[in-house]
């Protein structure tokens, strides 16, 4: 059943990848499966793609002057949380509905890190990521058993099994109280100010996000698309699925480990909101609202849900909530190919035309 | 002897919450292919539900106990038609979405309304006091719910097991295309099999009522231990949801007794158990297996 609804989810979801298309068909799985979704992209020209990627790098260079820098500093961190989870979503096939338990740990390790060892915080992000990875391995074991909806369960599960953990170990996590005065120690300079702070983290960011961009055009990211299309002839071609399923996990959970790293530096607090399942479905619904499989949609749906609900807490208004299960009643009922994917199904549909 | 006794009575109310839960997530999920995460927040409801019934109208436990079921049963029929109905030729996992977002919804409606206190709710008259059962004693409130649960359960059984619509819906989870084939209109029991589920919910929302804290975020935790139960048991099987809903409030309230230095456990219990599970045997006990991957 679930093997069945993943490839049509390959159909339905995967609407192309303007922009960073560079499908070249190394992998013997994409030969064998004509109709997956990537074929099906339209590749954009050179000029596209590169205009596109310098348009997206001056927007990161301008944000914090256009916006307030802390409500930039987290947009950052969500881009990198969201684009973790479309690597397994989009990319894998697989739903993780228990991202924040990679977020939060690698939140909750930095932030002790940074208070008790006084590293300077790129450094203390990086063991928070580790963290992160480490505690992916076993989840991710577990959790590739199992395929589609149950996946998405188990994920969910495992991350409240964290959480609660989290919330018992006091002496550690100061429970309700939350990590507080988490240091932005770095060589001396002071980047108290977010503005600064912004562009401290920028590169790190940039990093991650191009680390995700490598893995998805690496040999192994088409294969990971393969078993996405079709696991079991993946499997009759003598890929280990569970074991490539399982790499994707972890190299995910890292990412989100590096935002969610990111997060409590640029809070300089941790809660227990960090770990909660409310934060695992709000990193699903920011990579469907910018677009399943198109990896730079989910930096797009990380701007917007961001923004929003800085302008809706600004704006005095209390039930978030709301709002937030508003957009993933109406992304999921009308908007299922999200921003990025419906522009570049519109793009594909204008140049289909132009050259007929 | 008569405190394990003691434990194993309250494993078993602590199980029958679960048990409803997983019953109603079941037969959904036979039917519709939809794994309904507002299953917590139709609990959440019925108990909520209950309360303002009592505090704003008078409407005393029994009646609530019919009327709650019913109005969230239409409710669910409602939604089913309106937006669920809508995805379920899609993935699986956009109707997880979408009940998601309507999770968020429900509960954040019920805070604004009523905040995020809990209030209590006394238990009914007849039902308070104790049983004795020469060994122990045990409150008379939790002796009625567990029988009304295993009541209720085998009446599911029977239905299930024993009638034409029981049969229909066994047939439409295990082999949906075949029996479109043989002219079966599967279609016409979606909504109805909907509404029931979602009424299970409430039911057991409004048996909560009187034990529990009634509060907008209760059903919310709830039913992330009731995913691991159906994954325990194996959500495709009936059968298996109810009896790991049992088995782990069984788990859950020894853990508690015995190891009651340690609150972690007995919350966490559970997930651990999950986790074995899918060691041994992924599809869950009394699941199929599914095609290997």
């Amino acid at each position: 059943m679930s093997e069945r609804t993943e490839r049509s989810e390959g159909r339905e979801a995967m609407p192309g990848r303007l922009g960073v298309t560079s499908t070249v068909d190394t992998s013997p799985v994409k030969k064998a499966a004509p109709r997956s979704g990537l074929l099906a992209v339209a590749r954009a020209p050179g000029w596209v793609r590169y205009a596109l990627l310098a348009a997206g790098l001056l927007a990161a260079l301008w944000l914090p002057n256009g916006l307030y820098p802390a409500v930039a500093v987290d947009i950052l961190c969500w881009a990198l949380f969201a684009v973790s989870v479309d690597l397994l979503l989009g990319f894998t096939g697989l739903m993780s509905f228990g991202h924040a338990a990679f977020w939060g740990t690698s939140a909750y390790v930095t932030g002790l890190v940074a208070i008790h060892a006084g590293l300077p915080f790129p450094a203390a992000v990086l063991v928070g990521a580790l963290a992160a990875a480490l505690l992916a391995l076993p989840i991710g074991y577990l959790a590739v058993k199992r395929t589609g909806i149950y996946f998405a369960m188990v994920t969910l599960a495992f991350a409240q099994l964290v959480y609660y953990v989290a919330n018992e170990w006091r002496s550690v996590t100061q429970g309700e109280n939350g990590l507080q005065g988490v240091p932005r120690a770095f060589f001396g300079a002071d980047l108290t100010d977010d503005y600064y702070f912004y562009y401290a983290i920028l590169p790190i960011v940039l990093l991650g996000l191009l680390a995700a961009w490598r893995i998805v055009h690496s040999p192994f990211g088409r294969v990971l698309v393969g078993i996405r299309d079709n696991p079991a002839r993946a499997r009759a071609l003598g890929y280990p699925v569970h074991r490539y399923k399982l790499t994707a996990f972890v190299l995910s959970g890292f990412l989100a480990g590096l935002g969610g790293g990111l997060f409590a530096v640029g809070h300089r607090f941790v809660s227990l909101d960090v770990l909660h399942w409310t934060t695992s479905g709000k990193a699903v619904i920011v990579v469907v609202l910018g677009g399943i499989g198109t990896l730079w949609g989910g930096v797009l749906g990380a701007a917007l849900v961001v923004r929003l609900e800085d302008w809706l807490s600004f704006s005095g208004f209390e039930a978030i909530g709301l709002v937030t299960g508003g957009i993933f009643v109406l992304v999921v009922l009308l908007f299922r190919r999200g921003v990025w994917g419906t522009v570049a199904h519109l793009a594909r549909r204008r140049g289909a035309a132009r050259r007929e | 002897m008569s405190g394990f006794l003691q434990n194993t009575f309250n494993g078993l109310v602590g199980g029958a919450f679960y048990a409803l839960l997983a019953l109603g997530l079941a037969v959904i999920f036979g039917m519709l292919r939809v794994v309904n995460f507002a299953h917590g927040a139709f609990y959440m409801l019925g108990a909520f539900g209950a309360y303002v019934l009592l505090a704003e109208a008078g409407v005393p436990f029994w009646a609530a106990l019919v009327i709650m079921p019913l109005a969230l049963g239409l409710l669910g029929m409602a939604l089913e038609r309106a937006v669920i109905h809508r995805l379920t030729r899609l993935d699986p996992l956009y109707n997880f979405l979408l009940t998601f977002g309507l999770t968020l919804i429900l509960q954040d409606l019920v805070k604004s309304r009523y905040g995020v206190q809990s209030s209590p709710y006394a238990t009914p008259a007849e039902l308070s006091g104790t049983v004795d059962f020469g060994l122990f004693d045990f409150p008379t409130y939790r002796v009625f719910i567990l029988g009304f649960t295993v009541l209720l359960c085998a009446a599911v059984w029977w239905v299930l097991g024993r009638t034409r619509i029981g049969m229909v819906v066994r047939a439409a989870t295990e082999r949906p295309e075949l029996t479109r084939a043989f002219g079966i209109d599967v279609g016409r029991w979606v909504t109805p099999v909907f509404g029931f589920g979602i009424a299970l919910a409430g039911l057991a929302g409004v048996l909560a009522a009187p034990m529990r804290a009634v509060n907008p975020l209760m059903g919310a935790d709830l039913i992330i231990v009731v995913f691991a139960v159906v994954v325990i048991g194996g959500l495709g099987s009936i059968f298996g949801s109810v009896a790991a809903g049992f088995g782990i409030g069984l788990i859950q309230a020894w853990g508690e007794a015995y190891l009651s230095d340690y609150p972690l456990v007995s919350q966490t219990v559970v997930f651990v158990v999950m986790a074995a599970v899918l060691l041994w045997r992924p599809a869950g006990l009394f699941g199929r297996e599914e095609a290997p991957a």
